[in-house]
């Protein structure tokens, strides 16, 4: 049994080249991932990585764990039976917005809504990459891509409003700029007892570069990103001068603190059961052309799917003792012939 | 009446009749009464010695209505029994049903003994005294002609009074009225002096043993969970509803007590998705669908076929194509079992053969799962799940071991003299290590990209990829060396062979059965595995001068055998979502005697 202190980013790495593209924002997500593990507290031998098709369905392979590169967009639904069949894993998913919002959007969705234990990580890049660049279910109106040459016309997803709609109890979004708000985001998601759903906002650079560069580059991140952080005013800007406020109209707007005084500024409480307010925040922004929040959008309890199955599983072998083959075989009428 | 065909049955079983059954029903929940398309039909054949067919023509049909007599009437004996509920023949229903005039009254039932009886009218009278409305009355007509063919078949009447007791323990007033009108129907037959004949059918000469009346679906469930003990592994069902599948996931749902885990998924795909996973987890991955949900399976399987991972796909096959018959039979997925797939993905097919045997079959498409780490297909039907037969339940300690093991140690030693695991090095089965995770120094990474011979790791090498399509498609063919030969029946020197796969067992058995009563020649065979046929299929065939494959499809078990062994397999086919009749299986054999 490996000694669970011992280990160091090194240990958690194949000896599998990786096979990115020079520059690519997965490169960063796969550092934080190995320099976060030896962390977490968990052994290689019980943490598992599933993924489906896409480039950062890849993924698996780089991480000394066990691991699994599905088919695309099924990667939820794989590690959901996995999850069940073996309650002691600890299993992440990784995957793109493509695989993860287009092809495998319904099993993303019943994944949140049924809190299986998975570490959901979606990097969204809004396009697709490993086809060469098509648009993709997050790209903007107007996308011009090889399979939009007139500009998309399709309306994109806002992945955490999707997610907290699919009646998600973790959703929190990051980028690929930041290793460490990076590895505290992945933390929490793996702390948290059931599905965590993780956005992290991903460069490729080849065929969406710079995508989002406005708010994620270190020069833009006081004026554009806003981090959220549990049980305090939702404030930014460089000298914290913006802040974020509920209206009588119940939406969520961007003000001048200055204008409406500290006081009336949203303080963020990512326990509360009621979705509205992380709905709210999600909503605070669909593109990277405004202030977008980034942090943990919600964090609630509720039972997992895994404890629950194998809850029922003991009910029934408590109420009946162990399945007896022989009783079942004779549960109906039979009769004898001598 | 599905539910007073399931109580004669029962009730026949258990007087130690032999029997086979065929529920037809419609796919619609609440289809209109009283028309075509709402007629429910229970057809059962018993026996007092061995049967394996719910019968030809029956002798003795029971027609609550119009259209139910409209619709079954063809399959009646000439000079059959006739007996009809007479109250339901009002203009209405007549005119529902298509007749322009009443047959009761035009005389075109004079070829059979025609029975009239006022079933209707009587159970309302008999439950008007107990204080049910005529309206609930009208419900428990059906009770009424079960206890007037109870009467014919001089079936015993207690155990259906204490069954209808239980069953609807929770209504009294519903209790009541049953009860009511079952004995209204037993002591009509006994006093109207109506029929001049009952049937006695004296309990068939079983082998002796423990029997239970049992259905496909439920045979195979527990033929499921008794592989689960045998492999000394759990059990994980990722299923999607679909008929007439969907019995499996009821019941399995049941039994949690075994540790089964049973998993509703959201589509066809998660349902397989989900029993890949639980095989990597180590645990049986299974899976049942019919056709529709085959076709969605598809790219799954191949990841399985790629994982190279046990996985059990269970297809209980219905009509089609599309969302076709999906309440009748038919054998049309052989092909998609064989070739439904992307790429070289062959994988091993097992078809069960009759209700109760579909126990063993599953119980056979575990054992190859597991050992050779493979998904395989295991073929059953409409006809077989639904139906139902006597089975002499299996001496437990006489079921085969078909436990593996899981890899502990790693298998190979690198260059540098460091043990490692490789996840594709292969055993004398050509079966790769099943490494669960948890397991310590085994870590692995495996998908769907092309792997590495030996390593697993992806390659995209050219002589590779074709090592690996080839010793995929090797460890698949030599599952021959480990399933039975074909066995012949009947006449080994005969010209002719009727052979066949999945639920025409009982038909060709009893047609080839019945032309050698005649004093013609023919031999019959069964085949219980598809993919790969057995070892001595070829030669079997190439013995006989004319080879004939009944099959509820266009002649697609021909096709495969044609093509692998270059024999002039000749095709009969009935795609009318209902199985042979031996009837008709034995005038095509008598043709290919002439």
């Amino acid at each position: 049994m490996t000694d669970l202190s011992v280990t160091t980013p090194k240990d958690w790495a194949t000896d599998q080249e990786v096979r990115w593209c020079p520059g690519c924002g997965d490169y960063s997500i796969l550092t934080a991932m190995r320099m976060l593990m030896p962390d977490l507290g968990v052994r290689r031998e019980d943490t598992v990585f599933v993924s489906g098709i896409g480039c950062a369905a890849r993924f698996p392979y780089y991480m000394n764990t066990y691991g699994v590169h599905g088919i695309h967009g099924r990667a939820p639904a794989i590690a959901t039976g996995l999850a069940l069949a073996r309650p002691d894993l600890h299993i992440w998913v990784v995957g793109g917005d493509g695989d993860m919002l287009s092809i495998g959007g319904n099993h993303l969705i019943h994944a949140l809504r049924r809190n299986v234990n998975l570490k959901i990580l979606m990097f969204n890049n809004m396009i697709y990459g490993l086809t060469k660049g098509q648009y993709s279910p997050t790209s903007e109106v107007g996308k011009v891509t090889k399979s939009t040459p007139m500009g998309s016309i399709d309306q994109p997803f806002n992945p955490l409003s999707l997610a907290i709609g699919a009646e998600a109890t973790f959703v929190a979004r990051t980028h690929d700029m930041d290793r460490e708000h990076m590895m505290a985001m992945f933390r929490q998601a793996h702390a948290h007892k059931g599905a965590a759903f993780v956005e992290v906002l991903q460069n490729c650079n080849v065929f969406n570069d710079g995508a989002w560069e406005t708010i994620t580059k270190k020069a833009a991140r006081d004026e554009m990103l806003i981090r959220l952080e549990h049980g305090k005013s939702i404030r930014f800007g460089v000298d914290n001068e913006k802040g974020v406020v509920v209206g009588g109209d119940g939406q969520a707007r961007i003000v001048e603190v200055a204008d409406v005084g500290e006081a009336a500024i949203l303080v963020h409480d990512e326990h509360r059961d009621d979705p509205a307010l992380a709905f709210m925040l999600s909503r605070l922004s669909s593109s990277p052309f405004t202030p977008t929040p980034v942090g943990v959008f919600r964090n609630v309890q509720r039972t997992e799917y895994a404890e629950a199955v194998s809850g029922q599983l003991a009910a029934a072998q408590a109420k009946s003792g162990p399945g007896d083959l022989g009783a079942l075989l004779r549960s109906g009428p039979t009769w004898t012939v001598e | 009446m599905q539910l007073t065909g399931d109580r004669f049955t029962s009730v026949s079983a258990q007087y130690g009749n032999d029997l086979a059954t065929l529920p037809e029903y419609p796919a619609e929940i609440r289809a209109p009464a009283g028309t075509l398309a709402g007629v429910s039909a229970f057809q059962v054949q018993l026996s007092d010695h061995d049967i394996t067919t719910p019968g030809d023509a029956p002798n003795v049909l029971v027609a609550m209505n119009p259209a139910a007599l409209k619709a079954s009437l063809s399959v009646l004996e000439a000079g059959g029994t006739l007996i009809v509920n007479e109250d339901t023949f009002d203009d209405r229903n007549l005119a529902k049903a298509g007749y322009a005039t009443s047959p009761l009254e035009d005389d075109s039932l004079r070829g059979y003994n025609l029975y009239r009886v006022p079933m209707t009218r009587i159970t309302k009278e008999v439950c008007a005294v107990l204080g049910v409305k005529p309206r609930d009355a009208d419900r428990s007509k059906n009770f009424f002609a079960l206890g007037l063919i109870s009467w014919m078949y001089t079936r015993p009447v207690q155990p259906t009074i204490d069954w209808i007791s239980s069953r609807f323990r929770n209504n009294e007033l519903v209790c009541t009225a049953n009860t009511a009108a079952f004995k209204a129907g037993h002591a009509f037959g006994e006093t109207a002096e109506l029929f001049d004949f009952i049937y006695e059918i004296k309990p068939a000469r079983l082998a002796p043993g423990t029997y239970t009346n049992i259905s496909g679906n439920t045979a195979l469930s527990w033929g499921l969970v008794a592989a689960g003990q045998l492999a000394k592994l759990p059990l994980f069902l990722g299923s999607y509803p679909i008929t007439p599948a969907s019995d499996i996931l009821h019941e399995l749902s049941k039994l949690k007590q075994f540790g089964v885990r049973t998993f509703q998924a959201e589509d066809e795909i998660a349902a397989a998705g989900s029993a890949v996973g639980a095989a990597y987890g180590g645990h049986i991955g299974l899976t049942t669908t019919s056709g529709p949900g085959v076709a969605l399976k598809g790219e799954t399987i191949g990841l399985a076929v790629s994982l190279e991972l046990p996985m059990v796909v269970i297809d209980i096959q219905r009509g089609g194509p599309s969302t076709g018959l999906p309440t009748k039979t038919e054998q049309a997925d052989l092909l998609m079992a064989m070739y439904g797939r992307h790429g070289e993905s062959p994988l091993p097919i097992v078809a069960a053969y009759s209700s109760s045997q579909c126990f063993d079959a599953a119980i056979e498409a575990v054992r190859i799962a597991v050992k050779y780490r493979t998904p395989v297909m295991l073929l059953s039907d409409g006809y077989l799940a639904n139906g139902t037969e006597p089975w002499k339940l299996p001496d437990l300690d006489s079921l085969p071991d078909i436990s593996v093991s899981f890899a502990t140690e790693p298998n190979h030693v690198n260059e540098d003299g460091v043990a490692s695991f490789w996840p594709y090095l292969r055993d004398e089965n050509l079966a790769r290590p099943w490494a669960v995770p948890g397991t310590p120094g085994l870590m692995h990474r495996i998908g769907g990209i092309e792997k590495e011979d030996g390593t697993g790791n992806i390659s995209y090498d050219p002589a590779n990829h074709e090592f690996m399509v080839r010793m995929r498609a090797e460890r698949i063919a030599r599952i021959a060396d480990d399933i039975p030969e074909v066995e012949v029946e009947g006449d080994l020197d005969a010209d002719v062979l009727v052979i066949g796969w999945g639920s025409t067992w009982g038909a060709i058995g009893t047609a080839c059965a019945r032309v050698r009563a005649e004093g013609g020649k023919v031999a019959n065979a069964h085949l219980t595995h598809l993919n790969p046929f057995a070892r001595n299929l070829g030669e079997i065939l190439r013995s006989f001068k004319t080879v004939l494959v009944p099959e509820m499809n266009l002649g697609q078990l021909s096709r495969l055998i044609r093509a692998e062994y270059l024999v002039d397999a000749q095709s009969i086919s009935k795609i009318m979502g209902q199985p042979f009749t031996a009837a008709e299986l034995a005038e095509h054999v008598r043709g290919a005697l002439a």
